[in-house]
This record gives C-alpha cells, sequence and structure tokens, in this order.
C-alpha cells in the first residue's frame, strides 16, 4: 500500500470534534506501522486556523470553499471523492459523528472505494489493513480484512484517548481547491437551538439516566426523585426522547450531549453506542437492566441485573435515609 | 260507595275525564316507549334467550325475591316491601281504570275486594315505614354516589302521596260506611279517625282520594319513560336477559363508539339502570381517584338512547359518541375486576361497554405508548415482556430436577405457566417453589417450555381481539399436539381464559385447587403446626369470575393456618388494579389511594394477622410494591400459598439466584 | 403526490445472537429478523405526509425473512403499494442490495420518478455502506440525512426538514424535490395498527413480488472473523433484594463521597 494514512477532521461551528482527536491517534498508529504519513483532511470555509491543532498529522490538507460552508454531506464527499481519487490515499479515516454521517454516507459511492463502518481498531498485518468492527448494535465483533486499494473506515467513538491524538506542534497546511457545481437543491436556512431548559446536563456532578426499560412515562418521576435526592438531574438516552418523555436538551448521545458527570446511574438503558459514546467517560457509571448481557455493563462500573423502576425507588429511599 | 267515575265535574261524567286523560297518557307513554325501543333496535343484535328456564329462575330470585339489594342492611327488605306494594298498586289501578273506563263491566272496583284490599292496606303501611328509611339514608346519611336528584325527591313524594291517598280513602270508605269494613283493618282504625265526618263528606272524600290517586298514577305513567324511573319498567326485562355468563365478551366486532355499534342489551343497560351508586362504590379505579365512574358510564349510554329517542329516529347518523362522551381516560382506567357488575342490582353489564370502547380505540390505533409497546413485543415474542420466547422457561434452571416438555412426552398435568410467573424475577421465586412442591407431592406435570404464548385474557380485555385470536391459535395447535388430561395454573386471568374462552372448560384447574386435592387426598402430608393467623385476597379472576373461593380455603385449613377473613372477602374482594392491563399502563396524576395500597391497608388493620396470602402473580407483585409504597413492610407479609405450602412440608430450602 | 419509502429487515437483538460453524457469520437456526426501526420512523413520517397531502405511498423491500409481516403491516397502516424484491441476499451486505434495488426500482411500473424517497439512515448491520445516501446517489438524488421532521409543499416543489446535530440542536434545510431523506426520527413514533388489520390485509394479498435486476458488481467485503465481543471492561455485579442492592450502591456513593 503506497498511499498515505488520511484522517477528515470533523468539525462544526468554529470546534474540532473530540472525536478527531482520537482518530489522529489511530490515524497515527496505523500510518506509523505502514510506513505513511497521517495526513489531516480539513473541508469547509474560512477555518484555516482550525489547521493548528492537529499537529499530530505529518500535514494537513486543506480545503476551502464557500459550498463547503454548510457542512453537509453532497458537497464534502464530492469535495473528497475529488481529492482522493486524485491522490489515492491508502486509507481515509473519518470519526462517526452526526456532522460527518452522511459524508460517509455518500462517499463510498462517489470514490467507488469500500466503506467499513463501526470501526473500532484497525492494524496493519503484513502491509495489509485488519480492521476490527462492532455489528448488531454492539452485540458481534467482526474482523474485516481491507482488501487492496484505498478504503475509507467509519470510525466508532472512544477507540482512544483524545488526549493521545492531541499535539502541541502545528502541522504543515498545504491549502488546495476542488471545484465544486453549485448546488443549491439543499440549503440551510437556519439552526434550531433547543429551548433553553431549566437544566444543563453537561454541568451536573450527578445524572440519572433513563431509557427503554422505565416502561412507562410516569416512572420517570421516581428518576427525578433519586436525582433531586443526590443532588443531579434527570436525563435520558434516545427512546425516551423519541417518546416525548423528556425534552430534546436532556438527551445523551450521538444527536445530543456528551456528559462527563461523577456519578452516571444508567437505568433502564441497553447500552447501545450512541448512547455509550456520550457518557463512557463519567468518573461513577452504575447500570440496572433486566438483560444481564446488555453492552452497558461493559461500560459501567457497578451493575445491577433488576427492574430499573424498583432498583430506582429502593435507592431513592436508601440515599434519603442516610442524609437523614 | 257511589261509583267515583260516575260522579260529574261541569256536568261531564267522570268516565269520559277518565277516558281523556287516559287516552292522552297512552299516547304520551306509548309513543316514547315505541321511540325508545326504535333506538335500541337501531343496536346491533344480540342473542340473549338461551336456557330461558334458567333466566326466568333469575327473575323470581332478582325481581320478586330482589336478591342484591339485601346487600345493604335494612335497604334489602324496605325495598322489597315498596317493590311489592308496588306490584299491588299497579294490578289495583290496571283494575280500576278497567272498571272505570268500562262501568258497564259487571266486575267490582279492586277496593271492593277482600284479597286485594287487606295485602296492599298492610303492605301500605309497611312502605310508608321503608319510605321513611329510604328518605332517611338518602337525606340524612347521604351514603356517597347516591343522589339527592330531582328524581329521587319525585319519587319518594309519589309513593308517598299514592301510598296515603290510597289509604285515606280506605279511611273514607270505612266511615261512609255503617257497620265494621270487611277486609280492610287499617282502614276501619283510619276510618275511626275520620268520625267527625258526616256520611256524605266521607263519600266526597273517598271519590276525591281515588281521583287524586288515578291521577297521580297516570301522571306518573307518563313521566316514567322520560325519567330515571324507566328503571322500574325496564329493570326486570333487563334481568331476563342478562348475560349468564357475566365475565364473557360482546360479541365479536370492531368496537363501539355511536349507537349503531353497541349492542341492543349493551344500550339497554342506559334503560335499566337506577342510579343507585352500588358501582362506583365497589369499584376500585373510582376510588383510587380515576377517571372511570361505572354510574356515570351507563349515565351516558342512557343519555345516548334517551337523546336518540327524542331526536324521533332521524336518519340513523348515531347521536355522538360515547367514548368521546364518557373519555378516553375513563375507558382505560378499568381493571375489569367486575364489583361493579356484581353489586348491580338491576344485573347491568359495564365492562362489556368498556371492552367495545377499547377496541373502538385500538382500532384508531389510539393507544397510549406503554400498552403499544407491550402489544408490539407480544405480537412478536408471545410474551408481555418483550423478551425471546427462548427465555420462557429459564426458570426451570437451578431447580435440581428436570421439568417434562409436555409438548414431547404425554403429562397428567400440563402446567401453563403464564407470563409473570415465567419472565417475572419477583415471581420466579415463586413458580420455582409451585415446581417443587408438585415434585414433593409425586404429581406428574409438565409444560409446554417455547411453546407457549400469553393466554392472551387481559389482551382480549384491552380491545385487541386480533392479537387475541392470534394467540389462543396458537396455543390451541400446541395443546392440541401435546397429551394431559388436565390443565393447571397459578394464574387467575389464565385459568378464566383458557377454561372459558378456549373452550377447554373443565379441564382447566387453579392450582390451589389441585393443592387441596393434594392435601386432601394425603398424597401430600402436610405438618400443621399452627403459626399466627393469616388472611387471604380473593383475586378477581378466580372468585368473582370463576367462583372458586373454598379450594384455596381449604389448602389454608390443610395447612393448619388459622384464617381471619378481610371486610372485603370473597365476591366483595377488593382488586389490587393490575387487570385489564393496567398493569402495562401508568397511574394519571394526582389518583387518589391505589387499590393494592387501599387493600394491604385493610389487610395490616386486621388484629394480629401478620401475613396476606395471595394466589395470583399479580396480585404478589401489586401488594409487595404497596407494601412499600405505604410503609407498611415491616407490619405485613405478602406471601403465595405455594411458599406457606412449601414451608409446611419442610421442603428442602430454596435456591435462590 | 408519490412517496416512496424503502425499508429493510435486520437481526433481531433481543433474540440472543450466536456465531455459525464457519466463524465468520451468523447463525441462523434461532436468528430473526426484525424491520430496521429507522425505517419504521421513515414509514410512519411518509403516512403523516399522506394524510396531510394526499400523498400515495408506496413501501419497497429486499426480500429477507419475515419481511412479509412487515409489508402486511405496512398495508394494514394506509400504504398504497407494497412491493417485495425478491433474489436478493439478505446477507450480501448493503452495497449488494443498493446495487440490485439501483437496478430494478426503475423497471417497477409507476414507482420511479417519486416526489421524495424515505429511508432510515442507519441500520445495525450495515457493515458495507448505508443503505439510504447509497441509494441516492445511485439514483442520483440529492441526499440529507439525519432528519427528523418534515414539511412539504408541494406546490413549490419543496420540502423543509430538520436535521439532526448534536447537543440537541437541529439544522432547518430547504430541500428541492424530488430528493431521498434519510429519516432519524418522526415528530410522533410509529403509529399502532390492530393485529386484525393486518390479518386481513394478508387474508387479502396484496405484496406485488418483483424479481431483482442485477446491477453493477460489488465485491463484498471480506470478513475473516465473527466473535461474541470480549468484556474490555465488565461491571461489578451488585446481587441481592432491590432493598440490599440499594443499600449497597448507598454505601459505594457514600464512600466516594457523593452522598
Amino acid at each position: 500500500m503506497a498511499g498515505n494514512v488520511w484522517v477528515v477532521a470533523d468539525h462544526w461551528k468554529g470546534t474540532i470534534s473530540e472525536a478527531t482527536y482520537e482518530v489522529l491517534a489511530l490515524g497515527r498508529s496505523l500510518a506509523d506501522s505502514l510506513g505513511v504519513r497521517l495526513e489531516a483532511v480539513l473541508l469547509g470555509h474560512g477555518v484555516r486556523g482550525l489547521t493548528a491543532s492537529l499537529g499530530t498529522a505529518d500535514s494537513v490538507l486543506y480545503v476551502d470553499h464557500p459550498a463547503l460552508a454548510d457542512a453537509t454531506g453532497e458537497q464534502a464527499s464530492r469535495a473528497l471523492a475529488a481529492l482522493a481519487s486524485a491522490r489515492v490515499p491508502a486509507a481515509i479515516l473519518v470519526p462517526t459523528t452526526n456532522v460527518s454521517w452522511d459524508l460517509l454516507g455518500l462517499l463510498p459511492g462517489r470514490l467507488g472505494v469500500p466503506l467499513i463502518s463501526f470501526c473500532r481498531d484497525v492494524e496493519a498485518i503484513d502491509g495489509a489493513l485488519q480492521v476490527s468492527c462492532l455489528l448488531y448494535g454492539g452485540k458481534m465483533a467482526v474482523t474485516v480484512a481491507a482488501g487492496p486499494g484505498p478504503v475509507v473506515l467509519a470510525v466508532l467513538p472512544g477507540t482512544r484517548s483524545p488526549d493521545s491524538g492531541r499535539s502541541a506542534a502545528v502541522p504543515a497546511v498545504e491549502e488546495t481547491s476542488v471545484d465544486l457545481a453549485d448546488d443549491s437543491r439543499l440549503r440551510l436556512l437556519e439552526f434550531e437551538e433547543p429551548e433553553a431548559g431549566d437544566v444543563d446536563i453537561t454541568k451536573q456532578d450527578v445524572l440519572v439516566a433513563v431509557g427503554r426499560g422505565i416502561t412507562v412515562e410516569a416512572n420517570i418521576e421516581v428518576a427525578e426523585e433519586l436525582a433531586s435526592a443526590l443532588g443531579g438531574a434527570v436525563c435520558g438516552s434516545r427512546p425516551v426522547i423519541d417518546q416525548g418523555w423528556l425534552p430534546l436538551v436532556r438527551q445523551v448521545g450521538k444527536s445530543g450531549v456528551t456528559v462527563k458527570p461523577r456519578l452516571y446511574v444508567a437505568a433502564g438503558i441497553s447500552g447501545a453506542p450512541e448512547h455509550v459514546e456520550g457518557m463512557k467517560d463519567s468518573e461513577v457509571i452504575i447500570a440496572v437492566n433486566t438483560d444481564a448481557g446488555a453492552p452497558i455493563f461493559s461500560v459501567a462500573h457497578y451493575g445491577i441485573v433488576d427492574d430499573a423502576t424498583d432498583v430506582l425507588e429502593a435507592l431513592a429511599e436508601a440515599v434519603r435515609k442516610r442524609k437523614g | 260507595m257511589p261509583d267515583p267515575t260516575a260522579s260529574t265535574l261541569l256536568g261531564i261524567p267522570g268516565y269520559v275525564y277518565l277516558w281523556v286523560l287516559t287516552g292522552a297518557v297512552f299516547v304520551l307513554f306509548g309513543r316514547r316507549v315505541y321511540l325508545l325501543v326504535a333506538a335500541l333496535a337501531r343496536g346491533r343484535a344480540e342473542p340473549r334467550w338461551e336456557r330461558l328456564p334458567r333466566r326466568l329462575w333469575n327473575v323470581v330470585v332478582n325481581v320478586a325475591g330482589q336478591r342484591r339489594m339485601f346487600d345493604i342492611p335494612g335497604m334489602g327488605l324496605a325495598h322489597l316491601v315498596i317493590f311489592w306494594t308496588f306490584l299491588f298498586y299497579a294490578a289495583g289501578f290496571a283494575w280500576n281504570l278497567l272498571r272505570g273506563l268500562l262501568p258497564f263491566l259487571p266486575i267490582p272496583y279492586p277496593d271492593e275486594v277482600a284479597w286485594m284490599t287487606v295485602p296492599m292496606e298492610l303492605l301500605s303501611v309497611a312502605t310508608l315505614v321503608a319510605l321513611a328509611g329510604a328518605a332517611i339514608r338518602r337525606y340524612v346519611l347521604k351514603p356517597p354516589r347516591l343522589a339527592q336528584s330531582r328524581d329521587a325527591g319525585l319519587i319518594l313524594m309519589l309513593i308517598t302521596l299514592l301510598v296515603v291517598t290510597f289509604l285515606v280513602g280506605q279511611g273514607a270508605k270505612a266511615a261512609a260506611e255503617p257497620g265494621p269494613a270487611t277486609g280492610s283493618p287499617v282502614g276501619e282504625v283510619i276510618g275511626s279517625w275520620l268520625g267527625g265526618l258526616s256520611s256524605s263528606a266521607a263519600e266526597s272524600l273517598f271519590v276525591a282520594m281515588w281521583w287524586v290517586h288515578i291521577v297521580a298514577v297516570l301522571g306518573f305513567l307518563a313521566y316514567v319513560p322520560y325519567s330515571k324511573h324507566l328503571h322500574l319498567l325496564a329493570s326486570p326485562f333487563g334481568v331476563l336477559t342478562a348475560s349468564l355468563s357475566p365475565g364473557g365478551m360482546p360479541p365479536s366486532s370492531e368496537g363501539a363508539a355511536r349507537l349503531e355499534e353497541f349492542t341492543w342489551r349493551e344500550l339497554y343497560n342506559g334503560l335499566a339502570c337506577a342510579e343507585c351508586g352500588r358501582c362506583d362504590r365497589a369499584c376500585p379505579a373510582y376510588a383510587g381517584g380515576q377517571a372511570l365512574s361505572p354510574k356515570d358510564l351507563i349515565h351516558e349510554v342512557k343519555v345516548m338512547v334517551l337523546g336518540a329517542a327524542s331526536r324521533g329516529g332521524g336518519n340513523g347518523n348515531g347521536h355522538g359518541s360515547l367514548i368521546d362522551a364518557v373519555g378516553a381516560e375513563a375507558i382505560w382506567a378499568c381493571t375489569t375486576c367486575m364489583a361493579c357488575m356484581d353489586r348491580c342490582p338491576v344485573f347491568n353489564e359495564h365492562i362489556p361497554l368498556i371492552v367495545q370502547m377499547r377496541r373502538h380505540l385500538i382500532g384508531q390505533g389510539e393507544v397510549g405508548a406503554g400498552v403499544q409497546d407491550m402489544l408490539m413485543g407480544m405480537t412478536r415474542y408471545g410474551n408481555s415482556f418483550g423478551q425471546s420466547p427462548r427465555n420462557r422457561a429459564k426458570w426451570t434452571r437451578d431447580l435440581g430436577f428436570e421439568v417434562k416438555d409436555a409438548r414431547q412426552e404425554p403429562v397428567e398435568y400440563l402446567w401453563f405457566v403464564g407470563d409473570y410467573a415465567s419472565f417475572d424475577p419477583r415471581v420466579q421465586e415463586i413458580t420455582r417453589a409451585v415446581a417443587r412442591v408438585f415434585n414433593r407431592a409425586g404429581l406428574d406435570f409438565g409444560i409446554l417450555h417455547e411453546g407457549e404464548q400469553n393466554a392472551g385474557n387481559d389482551v382480549r380485555r384491552l380491545g385487541e381481539e386480533g392479537l387475541f385470536d392470534m394467540l389462543r391459535e396458537k396455543n390451541l395447535a400446541a395443546l392440541a399436539s401435546s397429551q394431559f388430561k388436565a390443565i393447571v395454573t397459578t394464574d387467575p386471568h389464565t385459568y378464566h381464559v383458557l377454561k372459558n374462552e378456549y373452550g377447554l372448560d373443565g379441564r382447566v384447574k387453579h392450582y390451589t385447587e389441585v393443592l387441596a386435592g393434594l392435601i386432601s387426598s394425603g398424597r401430600m402430608p402436610v405438618s400443621t403446626n399452627g403459626s399466627a393467623p393469616v388472611t387471604y385476597h380473593d383475586p378477581c379472576y378466580l372468585g368473582r369470575y370463576g367462583g372458586v373461593y373454598e379450594a384455596p380455603r381449604r389448602v389454608l385449613q390443610g395447612l393448619g393456618l388459622r384464617l381471619v377473613e378481610m371486610p372485603r372477602n370473597r365476591s366483595s374482594a377488593f382488586c389490587c388494579g393490575a387487570g385489564g392491563g393496567r398493569i402495562w399502563m401508568e397511574d394519571a396524576a394526582g389518583s387518589g389511594e391505589r387499590p393494592a395500597e387501599s387493600r394491604v391497608r385493610e389487610a395490616a388493620g386486621l388484629q394480629g394477622v401478620g401475613t396476606m396470602v395471595v394466589a395470583c402473580p399479580k396480585d404478589l407483585v401489586m401488594f409487595r410494591d404497596a407494601l412499600k409504597t405505604t410503609g407498611l413492610e415491616g407490619e405485613l407479609r405478602v406471601r403465595d400459598m405455594a411458599e406457606l405450602v412449601e414451608d409446611a412440608i419442610g421442603a428442602t430450602v430454596r435456591s435462590d439466584t | 403526490m408519490k412517496i416512496l419509502v424503502l425499508m429493510k429487515m435486520v437481526p433481531d437483538i433481543v433474540e440472543e445472537l450466536e456465531v455459525a460453524g464457519d466463524g465468520t457469520s451468523l447463525d441462523q437456526e434461532y436468528l430473526r429478523f426484525i424491520v430496521n426501526e429507522r425505517d419504521d420512523y421513515a414509514l410512519e413520517q411518509a403516512l403523516l405526509l399522506k394524510d396531510r397531502l394526499q400523498a400515495a405511498v408506496i413501501v419497497v423491500a429486499p426480500e429477507a425473512p419475515e419481511v412479509d409481516d412487515v409489508l402486511h403491516t405496512a398495508l394494514a397502516k394506509g400504504a398504497d403499494r407494497v412491493i417485495r424484491v425478491s433474489g436478493i441476499a439478505a446477507t450480501a451486505g448493503t452495497r449488494s442490495t443498493v446495487s440490485a434495488l439501483a437496478a430494478t426500482l426503475p423497471g417497477i411500473p409507476g414507482v420511479l420518478p417519486a416526489d421524495l424517497v424515505l429511508s432510515g439512515c442507519q441500520a445495525i448491520d450495515d457493515l458495507d455502506g448505508f443503505m439510504a445516501p447509497l441509494l441516492a446517489g445511485a439514483l442520483d438524488l440529492p441526499y440529507l440525512g439525519l432528519v427528523s421532521r418534515i414539511t412539504v409543499d408541494p406546490g413549490a416543489g419543496t420540502a423543509v426538514v430538520a436535521k439532526e446535530y448534536s447537543g440537541g440542536v437541529m439544522g432547518r434545510f430547504e430541500v428541492a424535490l424530488p430528493a431521498f431523506l434519510g429519516v432519524q426520527g418522526c415528530e410522533k413514533p410509529p403509529r399502532y395498527v390492530p393485529i386484525a388489520k393486518v390479518r386481513a390485509a394478508m387474508a387479502s394479498g396484496g405484496i406485488e413480488v418483483v424479481a431483482a435486476a442485477s446491477g453493477p458488481a460489488t465485491t463484498p467485503l471480506e470478513v475473516t472473523a465473527m466473535a461474541k465481543p470480549e468484556a474490555t471492561g465488565h461491571a461489578e455485579m451488585l446481587e441481592g433484594s432491590v432493598r440490599d442492592v440499594a443499600e449497597k450502591v448507598a454505601d459505594i456513593l457514600a464512600a466516594r463521597g457523593l452522598l
């Protein structure tokens, strides 16, 4: 494999995502074992300043174009496809975030190369790539041999620590341009911030999270009791938000927020990757689920196999008694 | 005595007035009844004529005998007296009319015949006493849900008027005619009070009383089909056509919201209702402050039918939706415990109305998220826990012995375990205890393992007929390919539906019946060292629905335990609140006391009783939860029948998982 | 207005997944398939638009175990046509499925061109690509994914959609139709349809079956191993009754100064 390893820098609203640094760390070790360069690819408009933090890479390919300002996949995938067909990297690593989602979706078709998603690790073995992925909601680990030719890897959050991908070094920047035809079929009108909730869950020390296992909306009250007994707040995984039982501002996970409280109680949450990525760095994670095989138990520090509502109730009681 | 219809007013003889009045009243009454019947006829058909002798006997016991009225001390006798008085007065009225309208008929008036006047006078006096009692109850004691409505007041005053006019008339007759009156014991007494009147004055009084009485009755007759007193005429027919299997479901339908979609018998409930409030006072949802009032439900049916009658038939568009009138919240609040129907003196049927409306709501997809999730999981996996069917028999691990697979080999007892007993960790302990007890007693039993699906009782009560059909098909197929003598289950809901709605009938037993048999036959020797007294909660679907009250009590007796009955026991047992799909729904905000909490408080209030015995998995779960929420955990234990049996036979130590 | 909905089946993870003897694929014995959850939301969104705009909804699904249940349910919910594309191997991978669908759809009368194409924007078995964007590209339709609210102005030929970012932030986009939208959510969860209606749909048949046309060949990924993931860490499990467990947790919290 002669080509370089690329990492697409995922950015939004002027910030490089934490996931990008994780993937830079992964890309660094891959590039080193392949004996090739690591290049970060930054697509956008007027964001050259962001290249400075990508020092883990040997250099940054910066593509500036007005059409890339909106962060939709259509134009980004065209730009990246043009770039990749010209320069033929060995592998393109892309962090899987809501921002990069459409890019990942459209790129394989545009570029005509395979995509491997749900990646949690990649190794070079005798110059070929061996990719480890987590399929079926985290229930199966799959190893894929990447054939000859370039490949796009959609990398799950949490493969490396973000700090291991940060560097004080300032990388060289190669600014390059692509031809992008005007496409007004998708037009961003505005961003809608969620209604300013009473509570910012990213600032809480204690979070009591509820998932499907809470069964009915009324049981959220029990979570509220525990949360208030511990001086924290209630948040939820996707299914609870979908049902409308909690507002969007309380969603933890891929489409919600990432939280790092001192205590995270996951009640009735299975632990699907999209949720786990939003809370895995919490200091103490206590998980309650009736399914002993739920993936949440791999990420939690303490686990209880029982009915979520019952345990929350008993816990609220026990905490109240201790606090007097 | 002068013939009352011969006296003239303004030169016109009485019988002419009588003809006119009677004609007018009969037209009013007849037209109204016709419209009511026409409204009922717009409902769907429902056969209610089978086993006619049995039905007639029901009428004898419950209409002539007023049996259900005796649940309230004093009121049974009072109402029986008033009822029989009313029957005699009705007969007397018809007779008076006949003679009055056709003066040339060579028949006496009823007040001239001793075998009418003697019972009528005696009953009349008794009625006055009964009326006084009824008035005190309604206006002084004011029991909940018994309204001080205009109609109620009117009927009390009217009956009093009729009785008084009759008795005074009899007294006037006795005063006017010289010598002892025959067949008028009370009339004589009253006559003596009227001694000061001259003969002609007494005669005029008699005639006046006759006319007031007749006009009052005629007026009442015209009024009846427009008021709640319709029940006087309607309820006997309601009793005749009452369901002979009251726990059953309405005929197959897509549900009902408008008048035409209900059956005539479902609509009839509205006409038969006497608004006595017994159903409300018995209802656990109502007691818990939920939106449901069984009495209001029936009232809305009445409003719908009366409204249809008023609008004179119309063009059949229906007259609004009963669901809108009652409200979806109330409709979902019902636990189907059947306490309402069990108490109703006119045998109204509340639950079929609820289920019909639920069928309609399900058909529209208007069902809460909790129930929707459960139904979708049930459709896919055959259980209400949304778990893989392969987990159904997981509870059998750690038993220490194999449980036979009834699909593979013949068994004597096919144990239909049920969802809660199989999947809920809190109940699995009990299920294992039951297995150990059966094993110890040498019972030949097996289970269907993954072949078992939810039996579907609560699915049906939720109104999902299609899903019920599917579950029943699958279960019947599994049963058909198995060989067994009887089916046993610990779950009363399962027991009811397998026995009555799968066509399996006598082959289905509740485990308490099997245990009772094992103990009494000596196959399971138990050490009967008495311990602290216990109380027992009759499960709704075993007791009220199934009529099984004695078997569990025989088990307790066989174990040497002293039973202290709950105040609300046997058919008056108070529901735990889980039935009718409620266990998958949330409580509405701001409810009163939850039924399960009320029940454990009732049990805890019994002197010296430390254990409440249950025989249903949902009861176990609901009451143990209620102990926590009421803080009664230190004072009362909730234990399953199987646990007590196991204790008593000194079975090996339970292996807890 | 015509709305096309693509739905597919994925392995049902409520059941325990096992690895087959060859060590690289799923064991089929107890494997069950369930509709991709996001596709259910896509169908719900289509049906809501149908109610509001009197649109026609056509559902297309590649053949897979239990797909007929899903198609009958879609009919019972109100879809106008449901079509099963046979001859697509369920385990061939997403790119292969997309290639076959892209070749087949133009040949089914009355399906294309559609004003709006909807499909779930992710699935748990999308190892070698996401179906919605790949198919959009193959059909040459503009694509926007992670969409959770759609309103359509048929007169103007545009839709306004909400696209999910993170932190609960949504982007409102105006999309010129025809377009392909990858659905993540919907303003309400998928509706309930009573079993009786689904069985009635089953009884009246109604699934059109179309043989897949072959598209450009795609190379499947080479899966060299499949196994249950070793827990990279595992929680310390707390045993006992609910009260015991609550006490243990309270101890832990106290020890860490969290009380």
